[in-house]
């Protein structure tokens, strides 16, 4: 048992919040009433520190009481797409960003391919006693693409969803074949849209600036064609298809299509493809090198509005820890992706502040959304529920200084931003886990 | 009367190419025929003149061990001449057609060609091309009408009829002809039909067969009366169908636990070869009060020797298949066996 835990002991309520609720979108001054782990009671009538009376509703006499003036309280964040790098370090990564329930991609040393890795996984998150780590099984042994993992045995084990993470299922039908044996069990299928023919050897999006750059572009139809074939496959098995990274607006309007015509279909973005473009990449800054790359501006537009109208389901961080050595190269031979953890929430919110999405459904993208996505028990304030929360402040500015971000690695393409939204407190099954340093 | 002819009870057909096509009526006659070899199996002395004189060809293009010698040990039991043609020594493996083979067979005047290929199609194209008799040993993954028979008379004899049963076939349906001959069969007869597989190894539409898919074998099982496995093919595992022989048995292979969701008497049923351990638990297989699999086998034999009776039989009406309006069956009353 980790030393933490013995905090958690007894009741604490969280009064003076603004309660945020996207799931049933509650919006009001409220509280939390934690018992243990567990989220004991929460709503408006809790707001203020009221001792309940005989049989009122307020709070039980020894309830500890945190006093959170006025700031928002939320569901902790939910991360559906996250790679684990270092697993201590991305767990206290996780909290500083209020992201209190992740899902890491099988492309961890060794693979997720089998059931003893998904356990080995979660075991040992589970005694960091920080964020949750919730793991995707692997489609393809080793990721290779070719031979189907055991999906039955590891979503019995604890995988929730299925991917090849940073690599799309490239051969039509071992996809084919994989949706249709994964929807034998009621499976999800995440994949990376990416035909990996047209984006051989690319470094950045295809275009003016990769033109200037002289740098081999990748395409947005890489991303388009290979949605649309998997649409096809989806619809032609039944099978659950769930696409990742949405970046181009050709890809999000064949999901907006697909959609209309009833398909059971989702996908994510993650905060570079609404926050940033191409333009990032500037002079070959590499922390600027993503998997997708980043779009032009008439991409980035298109993820706006795609998540505005609905398309697309939920914001993923993308989090992809690399060391100094794999970033320091050449831009061509620099490796691609960025950390996310720590900025997903104050990246998010430029949605809110810059007017596109509401306060409650920034958070709902970042929460209920994606847990619902993957059956996740998170995400949402439910009595009964593990009190993972996060107290924010929407409006506190900040600038991004990636030395300063907790963690191990520091390649966020974020670096320098002025951001405005600042974690104070995460908790974790009633446990503060994270306050930031003043 | 066991070796009485069938002059009264005619079975209108040339060949056996498959159950597809075959009148209850029809189905019923095989049946019966069948009864009666049960008995003369049984015997110490199992031989008969029925077929004496004519010849069996068992031309077999795929590997096959029980098919094979469960129609050679029925040839053999009616008195006729058997070969056995085998793929390894024949002139296919020279570059002959499957036509020129048929037509060189043909010219020897066999009166029966039992045939086993592994294309779906391939033995109704050869039994357009010769003047014997043909039964479908086996085509592809399309009809293995005799184990459809023999699988039928099984469960008739164990539970006195077809008709209203619950049967569930699980495993590899995709591949199986023994699935689909059995589907016919047991549609035709009046018995319910449910699959029971992983998506990947159910074909197309096969509701449209009048069957129930399920995915989840407890939930499929539940209420039947029979279980009918099917053999997993290891090749299977390469094509991407399945991840592996330990995830297939976890979920699919029958076990007493999800054993225990069907009939508390349900019969269990396999083609066979069985692979234990892989669609079927060693001791389910082997529990003598539920498992039917060596009466299968048992039954196999009189089916065939029921088919090749019937087929000959009618190679004496003028080696022409009886039209239907001229079935015989006008001034002569049906249940009643004659002797020859």
């Amino acid at each position: 048992m980790s030393p933490r835990k013995e905090k958690s002991a007894g009741r604490t309520a969280y009064v003076n919040a603004r309660l945020l609720d996207p799931a049933s979108r509650l919006d009001a001054m409220g509280g939390v009433l934690i018992d243990g782990e567990a989220i004991a009671d929460f709503g408006p009538h809790l707001a203020k520190e009221r001792v309940a009376k005989k049989r009122g509703r307020g709070l039980p006499k020894d309830s500890r009481v945190v006093d959170c003036r006025g700031k928002c309280l939320a569901p902790g964040l939910v991360d559906m797409r996250m790679e684990i790098g270092d697993l201590g370090a991305a767990v206290r990564a996780a909290v500083s960003g209020g992201v209190t329930s992740m899902v890491c991609l099988p492309n961890t040393q060794p693979v997720i391919d089998d059931m003893s890795v998904v356990e080995f996984v979660a075991r040992r998150a589970r005694k960091q006693g920080l964020a949750k780590v919730y793991p995707y099984g692997a489609v393809t042994k080793g990721l290779k693409g070719q031979e189907l993992a055991e999906l039955g045995l590891l979503a019995e084990a604890g995988a929730v969803a299925f991917t090849d993470g940073t690599r799309a299922v490239a051969d039509a039908q071992v996809m084919w074949r994989a949706l249709s044996y994964a929807s034998t069990f009621g499976l999800m299928i995440v994949q990376h849209p990416e035909e990996p023919s047209l984006a051989h050897q690319g470094a950045m999006n295809a275009g003016e600036t990769a033109t200037r750059l002289a740098l081999v572009g990748i395409p947005t139809e890489a991303e388009v064609i290979m949605i649309e074939r998997d649409l096809r496959l989806a619809a032609l098995t039944g099978g659950r298809l769930h696409i990742a990274h949405l970046s181009t607006a050709a890809g999000i309007e064949a999901m907006r299509q697909a959609k209309k015509r009833g398909l059971n279909v989702s996908c994510d973005t993650a905060p570079p493809y609404f926050a940033l473009n191409e333009n990032a990449v500037g002079d070959y800054r590499t922390f600027a090198k993503l998997s997708p790359p980043l779009r032009a501006e008439d991409d980035r537009k298109a993820v706006v509005e795609g998540l505005r109208d609905g398309t697309i389901d939920a914001i993923a961080s993308d989090h992809t820890p690399r060391d100094e050595e794999s970033k320091r190269l050449p831009f061509a031979q620099a490796a691609p992706g960025g950390i996310g953890l720590n900025t997903l929430l104050a990246v998010s919110l430029e949605l809110y502040h810059n007017g596109h999405l509401g306060l409650l459904d920034v958070l709902r993208l970042v929460t209920s959304a994606p847990a619902g996505l993957l059956g996740l028990r998170a995400g949402r304030l439910e009595k009964g529920a593990p009190a993972d929360l996060v107290l924010f402040d929407p409006d506190a500015a900040w600038k991004v200084d990636a030395d300063r971000l907790i963690g191990k690695a520091k390649n966020s393409p974020f670096d320098g931003r002025p951001v405005q939204g600042r974690v104070l407190m995460t908790v974790v099954d009633g446990r503060p886990v994270y306050r930031p340093q003043a | 009367m066991t070796q009485g002819g069938m002059d009264n009870v005619h079975f209108p057909h040339r060949h056996l190419l498959g159950i597809e096509g075959l009148s209850p009526e029809e189905i019923s006659i095989l049946l019966d025929r069948s009864e009666s070899y049960v008995e003369q199996n049984r015997r110490a002395d199992k031989t008969t003149r029925i077929l004496h004189g004519r010849t069996v060809i068992n031309l077999f293009f795929e590997e096959s061990t029980r098919t094979r010698t469960s129609f050679e040990l029925a040839a053999k039991r009616l008195g006729s001449d058997l070969i056995n043609m085998a793929v390894a020594t024949s002139s296919v493996k020279k570059g002959e057609t499957l036509i020129d083979t048929a037509m060189t067979l043909n010219a020897m005047h066999p009166d029966v060609l039992v045939v086993r290929h592994p294309d779906s199609g391939a033995v109704q194209l050869l039994s357009e091309k010769v003047n014997c008799a043909v039964i479908n040993g086996g085509d592809g993954s399309h009809e293995h009408p005799t184990q459809a028979l023999l699988d039928a008379l099984t469960i008739r004899r164990r539970l006195g009829r077809l008709s209203g049963l619950l049967v569930a076939i699980c495993g590899d349906i995709l591949h199986s002809r023994v699935a689909r001959s059995n589907i016919h069969l047991l549609n035709t007869m009046g018995a319910r039909v449910r699959l029971i597989a992983p998506k990947t190894l159910i074909p197309f539409e096969v509701e449209r067969m009048g069957v129930e898919v399920f995915h989840d074998m407890a939930a499929g099982i539940k209420d039947c009366d029979i279980v009918m496995m099917l053999r997993l093919q290891q090749e299977r595992m390469t094509g991407n169908f399945l991840p592996s022989i330990r995830e297939y048995f976890h979920f699919f292979g029958l076990d007493y636990a999800k054993l225990a969701n069907a009939k508390p008497d349900a019969l269990i049923m396999h083609p066979g070869p069985m692979n234990r351990g892989v669609e079927i638990d060693t001791e389910v297989a082997d529990d003598v009060g539920r498992s039917v699999i060596r009466e299968q086998v048992e039954m196999g034999v009189a089916v065939r020797m029921a088919v090749l009776e019937l087929l000959t039989d009618n190679l004496d009406r003028g080696r022409m298949p009886a039209p239907k309006a001229a079935a015989p069956a006008k001034n002569k009353p049906k249940k009643k066996r004659s002797r020859r």
